[in-house]
């Protein structure tokens, strides 16, 4: 059963096309990844399921409720993490959880079992009493997470939650989100971190208001049409340059320390020898890699599988 | 509505007070600094005015006359000794305010029954003042006439009668718009603040992602504020009557009440304020010039309406403060009941249903404009 169903949904901001009528379908305890750069409109789709904005055109059906005629009810069933960290900073933790709990009327009797639950994965039981403005920046999202939760939602919807966080809180971050997704929860998040689309079940890439790709993250991968070699060696730059006058080269990214070159046909060692030669790269290495989904992603930007 | 998350709300936002040093400024030493400043600083009653007296006539009477200006609490004589030319000095360095002259001969037209003229000089650059102290000048003048003739030959006198505040101080007076000012200044400006912040924060987006109704929210984050403002409230009461002395004839009762309308009033103001600014700055900015500024100088707190141009007159009908001054003097001084007060109380009844109304309505649930 489909828990959350886009259909050709379209929003524009003045001149600007947020979104270009993007369409998906979330199943019932999916964790789903929205993948794309800052300005793909993954915010402005994820604010209209949560009914803060209405789609100029297009429907969304959240649990079999409307957003646009049964905002109370999807509200009371929906848990929602803000892009930008929107909890009461002079409110320590445990009044902040308080407050929503408040908010969303959960029972008397159920609190102290649903706090221990939401504090045991946040660990944040030792600060409960710390104001939320001062915690750290992974603490603060797992605080608004578990405000997100307190609540028990069917679906939880977060936009961007890993922003700005170190990597090993990012790391614990998603081994919540998993936690959740086992108890039934559907989970709809966006990122702009190529590396999570993996954590996620299925994914939608977006770019520029449309959905460039969809499905698992190895079906997206898996669907690349492209060979990717990961090039190492010396003088990059010049051979940036050098591989783009190639008929066979489709794509080039510079990371870091080496290239990722995806080529319409697999080259032959042949081939590689006299690039080497002609080049003048004595040092080049390279490799076949699998692609990851940064390559798909960069691939698609660039207009490349088109 | 649901009284639990409305409770929830204004629980939240008692926190927010608590734990916010500005606003708490605001609540509890605004209205001591606005009572010291009004009742110490700003002070209308004019006393100790240097006079200089140029006494060319230096007779009997002459003398009487200076006298009687010696005599009297407003003036502070001293005699100039000066030359003609120099005399613009005494009002370039402050040296006096006024200049008495008495001419030569003054006492013996006197004696020979013709009206003798003597001159008085005003530095009007305080206008206020200077109407003053003319007034007073002439006073004590009509008052030397009639004991020159005896008490009898007057056609008739003027004898003035000065009700509801007899030695016309200033406390009865600014109390009230203090009053007023301060109601106005925690219902309108925190509360918009109070609003906008949420905006600002994203916290509004947070909750608004619940089952809360508008109504919950925009009673729950006013609630605390009429506490406050009436807490506020009976503080400068309690103080106006007991360090300033202002009288209170009238019903406590009914100015409590009429004190929540007007606090109504306030509060909507407030609101709407909220739903056009997107910011605390730009709130700020509104609330002082819609409410803080008409309040000060077009509701008759300082200035009287009645002499101000029809186009200021016709936008201080719709300054709240106006409606409630009225009722505060008219409650503490003159002991109105609620009859006396009827249209007062109807203008701020009809201009909070209305301002209620369009906030209620423009009140977004969701991030569309």
């Amino acid at each position: 059963m489909h828990h959350l169903i886009v259909d050709n949904v379209a929003k524009t901001y003045g001149e600007t096309r947020a979104l270009k009528g993007v369409s998906l379908a979330v199943e019932k305890g999916e964790l789903f990844g929205l993948i794309g750069p800052d300005g793909a409109g993954k915010t402005t789709l994820l604010r209209s399921i949560c009914t803060l904005l209405v789609p100029d055109s297009g429907s969304i059906t959240v649990a079999g409720l409307d957003i646009s005629r049964d905002v109370p009810a999807i509200r009371a069933i929906l848990g929602y993490m803000p892009q930008r960290f929107s909890l009461y900073q002079d409110l320590s933790v445990a009044q902040n959880l308080r407050f929503f709990a408040d908010l969303f009327q959960v029972p008397k009797h159920e609190r102290p079992e649903r706090l221990a639950r939401l504090y045991h994965f946040s660990r944040l039981e030792p600060f409960k009493s710390r104001l939320a403005g001062n915690l750290s920046g992974g603490m603060k999202q797992k605080l608004a997470l578990s405000c997100a939760l307190i609540h028990t939602p069917e679906i939880l919807v977060l936009d961007e939650p890993t922003f700005g966080v170190d990597p090993v809180s990012r790391q614990e971050f998603w081994e919540i989100l998993h936690q959740i997704r086992a108890g039934g929860t559907t989970i709809v998040v966006s990122t702009a971190y190529m590396d999570e689309a993996d954590q996620c079940d299925r994914i939608a890439l977006f770019f520029e208001g449309e959905i460039a790709a969809m499905g698992s993250p190895a079906a997206v991968k898996g669907a690349f049409p492209y060979r990717v070699y990961r090039l190492s060696g010396t003088a990059l730059q010049d051979l940036k340059t050098f591989l783009e006058g190639q008929p066979e080269v489709r794509g080039i990214q510079l990371f870091g320390d080496a290239l990722h070159v995806s080529f319409s046909e697999k080259p032959s060692p042949e081939t590689w020898r006299e690039w080497a030669r002609r080049g003048g790269f004595p040092g080049l290495r390279w490799e076949e890699i699998s692609p990851s989904i940064e390559d798909v992603f960069l691939a698609h930007m660039a207009g490349e599988t088109a | 509505m649901n009284p639990r998350r409305v409770a929830a709300i204004s629980a939240k936002e008692f926190i927010h007070i608590i734990r916010d040093p500005r606003t708490l400024l605001i609540i509890f030493i605004m209205p001591v600094l606005l009572l010291m400043m009004f009742g110490y600083a700003f002070n209308l009653e004019i006393q100790d005015v240097r006079v200089a007296v140029i006494d060319d006539d230096n007779s009997a009477l002459s003398r009487q006359l200076i006298e009687r200006f010696e005599g009297s609490p407003f003036f502070t004589v001293f005699h100039y000794q000066g030359s003609r030319e120099d005399l613009e000095t005494l009002f370039l360095e402050r040296d006096a305010r006024a200049i008495l002259s008495i001419p030569e001969n003054f006492a013996a037209t006197l004696i020979g029954k013709h009206p003798a003229g003597i001159q008085v000089i005003i530095d009007a650059t305080d206008p206020n003042a200077a109407t003053s102290i003319n007034n007073y000048c002439r006073q004590i003048v009509t008052d030397f006439n009639a004991g020159l003739s005896g008490g009898a030959a007057m056609p008739f006198t003027l004898e003035s009668n000065i009700w509801y505040n007899p030695e016309m101080r200033s406390a009865p007076f600014f109390v009230p718009g203090i009053l007023a000012l301060l109601l106005i200044m925690i219902s309108a400006l925190l509360t918009s603040i109070t609003i906008t912040r949420e905006k600002e924060s994203g916290t509004l987006e947070q909750i608004l992602v619940s089952p809360i109704r508008p109504g919950e929210i925009i009673i729950g984050k006013v609630l605390p504020y009429i506490l406050i403002a009436f807490l506020d409230g009976s503080m400068i009461l309690i103080l106006g009557v007991t360090v300033f002395k202002v009288p209170f004839v009238g019903s406590l009762f009914l100015l409590a009440l009429l004190m929540a309308l007007f606090v109504l009033t306030a509060l909507s103001l407030g609101l709407i304020l909220s739903t056009i600014a997107s910011t605390q700055q730009v709130a700020m900015m509104l609330a002082f010039v819609l409410t803080l500024l008409p309040t000060l100088l077009l509701s008759g707190f300082i200035f009287p309406l009645a002499s101000m141009p029809l186009p200021l007159q016709l936008i201080s009908t719709i300054v709240p403060a106006k409606y409630f001054l009225v009722i505060v003097r008219g409650i503490l001084l003159k002991g109105n009941t609620i009859a006396e007060l009827l249209v007062q109380v109807l203008w701020l009844a009809g201009m909070s249903v209305v301002l209620l109304t369009i906030s209620w309505r423009k009140f977004s649930t969701n991030l569309e404009r």
